[in-house]
């Protein structure tokens, strides 16, 4: 209980952190930022509007107080582009983003797992150099023109899958599906590559203990041993998974645009061409909070996968 | 080396024992020599981009839009008639300058800071925190936010790819530092009365090379890829320079009548990440077998 208290203590500076930097933001380009939000067609009035309007007149740390205030009260401002609050924007577009998101990472802990074990199972064998290339290409190759290689082989080609767009799960749950296939391979390609190097070379370092080959020279078969050292090597491989949740968010935006699909990513890569800063800031404190709530739930976790680890 | 046939450590320790000692080594990484050549290659040919190119990479040609390779285009030509090939070669330099800038200023900055957490008691929780919220938030994220506030230019994109970039290589330093900072060679230093800028500078500084640049090299990977995700997205460089990037953002909407114009630059683009990573790969193995197993 006292472990859980400072565990979540220490997500305080670092959320504290992420609100300053989100905040200034706007203020640490060199121009006026209410001009800049403004953008290229306004006229000195229009700007001289907004500043007071946004509260941009006000001083700095004035100005950052009041938005606290109403970060604090779920007030996530008002998009200047639609006029409509950040918060019915994200909700609007929270579905599809969550649905990939959750997708891609049960695709990749069910392929990356198995895949990186039997690497490490069969370390130096044409299986483990095959996974190796994979993944150092799944590295280098951009996640786009994966994307449209996928869309123009299992869409165009072999018209199984749709283009690209996006189907509400209330709708049509099986059309849902189908059209977040190809978004998800996409997307967990890199991811797969990442867990899959991690779980590798943990579970190569946990084949060499003792109580490994005590297990083997007791005559325990290859699933019983790769299971006891897949336990073992389980803490890293969380951790991995829990700090690749960056490279997911950042990945979402780039599969969105590729199919297509109205989520959260979309909206970002839209509110910078609208310099609509409150979506943006309210996507990036957001995800940043996702990063930081979903490695605490892992830290957590980890009791479950090693019940060695006292709090 | 010895005749005597001992158990090979790592399975690769004496498979030429008559090479000259210099090739062995290169030898026994072929994945380092394999990623370096690769990467001389693709320097090599965008620094001779003027003489290779076969077209003004900026040439309209109306008549002659979105044609499939030919002889007279080896990779065909784009929307407007540009021919893909001479503007993938040029827009190679966008690629290598970016990368290798990220590296660099990631590196410097990150080593500064992290020094200073390592040895400057007090300011180590503060830093790391800061650098903690940095990381929190997904790095394409923070470079498309940095884009929004900033006019697009090579420079800004440069600055938008780097910050995120920076707690990595500080976390890294730290780490180094504090190992470093119980060394008894350190110590002995610091009892001598050295004064700390010279025991960072000769002691500490030169122990992290190895280790800092593996991390250099993934960290140009990762920029080379991020400048293209930022060109794609419409945030990158300004739209007339011919990066790899903006001519895949060019190409997306005609995927389906004109895919070479995505598709070149994209391998190209990919050849020299992988070339990278290659190197990068290659250097932990060579230089920190400790840190081989970090990822």
């Amino acid at each position: 209980m006292g472990y859980l208290l400072r565990r979540l203590a220490a997500t305080l500076p670092v959320m504290a952190v992420v609100a300053v930097v989100v905040f200034l933001l706007i203020h640490l380009s060199p121009g006026d930022p209410a001009a800049l939000i403004a953008g290229d067609l306004a006229t000195a009035d229009d700007i001289a509007r907004l500043r007071v309007a946004l509260g941009l007149d006000q001083p700095l740390w004035r100005q950052f107080g009041l938005w606290l205030g109403r970060l604090a009260s779920g007030d996530l401002g008002t998009s200047i582009f639609t006029q409509v609050p950040v918060r019915e924007l994200l909700a609007q577009r929270i579905e599809p983003t969550l649905s990939i998101a959750v997708l891609t990472m049960a695709l990749t802990v069910a392929v990356a797992v198995p895949l990186g074990t039997l690497a490490a199972w069969r370390a130096g064998s044409w299986i483990d150099r095959a996974v190796m290339l994979f993944a150092v290409l799944a590295f280098s190759v951009p996640v786009f023109l994966v994307g449209y290689l996928l869309i123009f082989a299992f869409a165009v080609h072999w018209p199984w899958f749709p283009v690209q767009g996006y189907t509400r799960i209330a709708d049509d749950p099986a059309a849902w599906l189908r059209g977040l296939v190809l978004p998800c391979i996409n997307l967990a390609l890199v991811y797969i590559a990442l867990i899959t190097r991690m779980t590798r070379a943990t579970v190569l370092e946990v084949l060499h203990e003792d109580y490994i080959r005590t297990a083997r020279a007791k005559g325990l078969g290859v699933l019983p041993v790769l299971g006891h050292a897949l336990r073992n090597a389980a803490v890293p491989i969380a951790t991995t998974v829990g700090v690749g949740i960056a490279l997911l968010i950042g990945g979402v935006v780039v599969t969105e645009t590729v199919f297509a699909i109205p989520g959260v990513g979309r909206l970002v890569v839209e509110s910078v061409q609208r310099h609509d800063y409150p979506v943006i800031q309210s996507v990036l404190l957001i995800s940043a909070a996702v990063y930081v709530l979903i490695n605490l739930l892992i830290d957590l976790s980890y009791r479950l996968f090693d019940p060695r680890i006292v709090y | 080396m010895s005749t005597v046939p001992t158990p090979a450590v790592d399975g690769d320790d004496d498979d030429a024992p008559f090479a000259p000692p210099r090739l062995r080594w290169l030898r026994k990484h072929p994945t380092l020599v394999t990623g370096a050549l690769l990467l001389v290659l693709i320097a090599l040919a965008s620094l001779a981009a003027p003489w290779l190119a076969t077209h003004d990479p900026q040439d309209l040609d109306p008549l002659a839009r979105m044609q499939p390779p030919s002889a007279e285009h080896w990779f065909g030509t784009d929307a407007l008639g540009r021919d893909v090939y001479s503007r993938a070669v040029w827009g190679g330099r966008i690629s290598l300058v970016v990368g290798l800038s990220v590296a660099v200023l990631a590196t410097l900055v990150g080593t500064l800071i992290g020094l200073v957490a390592g040895f400057v008691r007090g300011a180590d929780a503060w830093i790391m925190r800061i650098m903690d919220g940095l990381m929190a938030i997904p790095g394409i994220l923070l470079a498309i936010a940095l884009m929004a506030v900033t006019r697009a230019s090579l420079t800004t994109v440069i600055v938008a790819i780097t910050v995120p970039e920076v707690p990595r290589v500080a976390r890294l330093v730290r780490s180094l530092a504090l190992t470093l900072r119980e060394q008894l060679f350190v110590e002995a230093a610091h009892a001598v009365g050295t004064r700390l800028p010279t025991i960072l500078l000769r002691h500490v500084l030169p122990n992290t090379v190895a280790p800092l640049v593996v991390q250099a090299t993934f960290v140009a990977a990762a920029a080379v890829l991020a400048e293209a995700v930022l060109s794609f997205l419409g945030v990158g460089v300004p739209p007339q320079v011919p990066s790899w990037g903006n001519m895949m953002a060019e190409g997306r909407n005609f995927v389906a009548v004109a895919f070479h114009v995505i598709l070149y630059p994209g391998l190209l683009l990919a050849a020299t990440v992988l070339a990278i990573n290659l190197l990068g790969d290659g250097l932990r193995d060579a230089l920190d077998p400790r840190l081989a197993r970090q990822l």
